[in-house]
């Protein structure tokens, strides 16, 4: 019940930030929108089926190029032909990589899916002549549901309808994540994490379902990639470094693995912390570093351990 | 053919640096049991603090030459960063390894704005040393005498490393502790003790290594996080945790490089990344590991 309430606290106070009148609060909601979807796909890897990849970024960089290509070359507008063209792509993309990558788990599945992940950096990198090389690819304006909103200028659009879309998208794939979770494959992937051996004994086909798992959570992570380059209006080559899957692993902890919401919370934290400490220090890397080292050390769980600790009591 | 042994001993010459980076990896996997990211970040810290190192050094009236040393005692100096590293990791040896690799991460977020704060973020050079040994001709080409000293100075640690792992005491007990941890515990090792110094030595190769290869080049910033993927792919190809794995596993990386940058340039990292993936589909072990591994 107190869940519920939060809950419903949250959406209206996400709905309600543009209303505030501080653009550029907004804008930083963006990509607090565009990680969640990612990183809700994350979980579902590493805090349900237990595989922790060192390579995600990949696929955000696969939804951010598929964004950046069809708007660039082929002169498509529509945002939700962006989304869903990113999501097939990914599928495709994860296919094999996943077929591949769900046959090792812990420290060898998380080197093969950097592997991966690097493997496709150098590939932006490198071939300049479909990927922009080291520049990227500009990603212009798309149409939402249609609108191009001409009339906007850039923040309008941003702080306006952009807002609106990412925040609609968010709580869609929210909706898509709980469902999975609570569904057969959500239980089975739980099993599996408990006890692998176990799981496959009782007749869970253990590598099947990491697969799907792999799957799914590369489908959310090209969508956040679609939603995150829009309002940077780039695709570059480091969306896919490793140290981006890190620091996706990074605010997946720092939130908690262990709660539904938690990588939400801690995409929000990770955004709001790095504005702040980048404007009073340009060593922000080292407080996150100490931030990072802290939570492994002393909070495990993540700061939704905190919050749920705080109600429960 | 002339073009070809200057190509390879390019390969080899990145291969030294390598190995050594690598070799700290395996060991510490070794022993510890954690893949430690911050691995390229000590080989940076070694570039940077063997710069100023020498740099110091002249101005104080050390004859030049001797710049190889200067870089060496550098390198090794920056061990008094081995304990306190290892004290912090200590507190996460018996966790999931997610939470380790976490950790190492954060050491590398911390160190590379240690390295920005104390030396700025502009490529920092040590111009002048590099050619100091003269040249070798071999007809149209010519190789920087110091190439072969870094070369010397890899193979030389190499077979240092091998007889200190198999034929001396601490050796063996490195080696007792990687094979089974509890039972060497049982036997009396002092295993804070062990690990402690195995860490130690694992930050000093990686350091030794950055040291050692920065006269040919600029220190970076992000030359530590560049250098991790390829000394993983190092490990990888090699084996976890075996030494052998680190010398063929970085002569591998190391030339097919080289070759790559001459043949295609566009595939440099692809190739290697290629063989990453090719060793660990078809041998996931490695290619110098037990199957048990």
């Amino acid at each position: 019940m107190i869940g519920r309430v939060v809950l419903a606290g949250v959406l209206v106070t996400a709905a309600a930030v543009p209303w505030l009148g501080r653009d550029y609060y907004a804008t930083l909601m963006l990509p607090f929108f565009a990680y969640s979807v990612a990183l809700l796909g994350l979980n579902l890897m590493f805090g349900t089926a237990g595989l922790l990849s060192f390579g995600h970024a990949l696929f955000l960089a696969v939804g951010g190029y598929t964004a950046a290509y069809l708007g660039n070359t082929l002169r498509v507008r529509s945002l939700e032909v962006m989304l869903a063209t990113a999501m097939v792509v990914a599928v495709l993309v994860a296919l094999p990589v996943g077929w591949l990558c769900v046959r090792y788990v812990r420290i060898y599945f998380g080197m093969l899916t950097l592997a991966f992940g690097m493997l496709f950096y150098s590939f932006l990198y490198k071939f300049y002549a479909l990927t922009g090389g080291d520049e990227g690819i500009p990603v212009a304006r798309p149409t939402l549901l249609g609108h191009g909103f001409v009339e906007l200028d850039k923040t309008g659009y941003l702080v306006g309808p952009y807002y609106y879309y990412s925040l609609a998208v968010c709580v869609l794939a929210a909706i898509a994540m709980w469902r999975i979770v609570g569904s057969p494959l959500g239980l089975s992937l739980r099993a599996i994490r408990e006890n692998a051996d176990k799981a496959a004994y009782v007749g869970v086909r253990v590598r099947r379902y990491r697969f799907y798992a792999f799957v799914i959570a590369a489908v959310f992570g090209a969508a956040g990639g679609v939603l995150l380059v829009v309002p940077t209006g780039l695709a570059a080559p480091t969306l896919a470094y490793w140290t981006h899957s890190g620091n996706l692993v990074f605010m997946l902890l720092l939130g908690g693995f262990g709660h539904f919401f938690g990588p939400v919370l801690g995409a929000f934290v990770f955004i709001f912390l790095q504005d702040q400490v980048m404007s009073v220090t340009e060593y922000w890397r080292f407080v996150f570093g100490v931030v990072l080292a802290a939570i492994v050390i002393f909070l495990p769980q993540g700061l939704m351990s905190l919050l749920t600790r705080t109600v429960d009591a | 053919m002339i073009q070809v042994l200057n190509l390879l001993l390019g390969g080899v010459f990145h291969a030294a640096a390598l190995f050594l980076v690598a070799a700290g990896l395996q060991l510490v996997f070794g022993v510890q049991k954690i893949l430690n990211l911050a691995c390229g970040s000590f080989y940076a810290l070694g570039a940077y603090a063997g710069i100023t190192a020498v740099k110091a050094a002249l101005a104080a009236g050390v004859p030049a030459p001797l710049f190889v040393v200067v870089l060496l005692a550098a390198g090794v100096a920056l061990g008094v960063l081995g304990p306190p590293i290892e004290r912090l990791l200590r507190t996460i040896y018996d966790r999931d390894e997610a939470f380790q690799l976490l950790l190492t991460f954060a050491l590398v977020l911390m160190l590379e704005d240690v390295m920005r704060f104390v030396w700025g973020a502009a490529p920092y050079q040590l111009g002048g040393v590099y050619l100091l040994y003269g040249q070798v001709r071999f007809g149209a080409v010519s190789i920087p005498v110091y190439n072969f000293v870094v070369i010397a100075a890899g193979l030389a640690i190499a077979v240092g490393m091998g007889v200190l792992l198999t034929r001396s005491r601490f050796g063996a007990i490195v080696r007792a502790t990687a094979e089974n941890r509890g039972m060497a515990q049982a036997l009396g090792v002092n295993m804070t003790r062990v690990s402690s110094r195995v860490f130690t030595l694992g930050l000093v190769l990686g350091t030794v290594g950055g040291a050692l290869v920065i006269p040919a080049g600029a220190a970076v910033n992000e030359m530590g996080i560049e250098l991790i993927v390829e000394a993983f792919a190092v490990v990888v190809i090699g084996g976890l945790g075996s030494m052998r794995g680190a010398v063929v596993g970085s002569l591998i990386v190391g030339v097919l490089k080289a070759v790559a940058i001459a043949v295609y340039p566009e595939a440099e990292m692809l190739a290697v990344y290629v063989i990453v993936i090719a060793v660990l589909l078809l041998r996931p072990a490695g290619l110098f590991a037990r199957a048990t591994a």
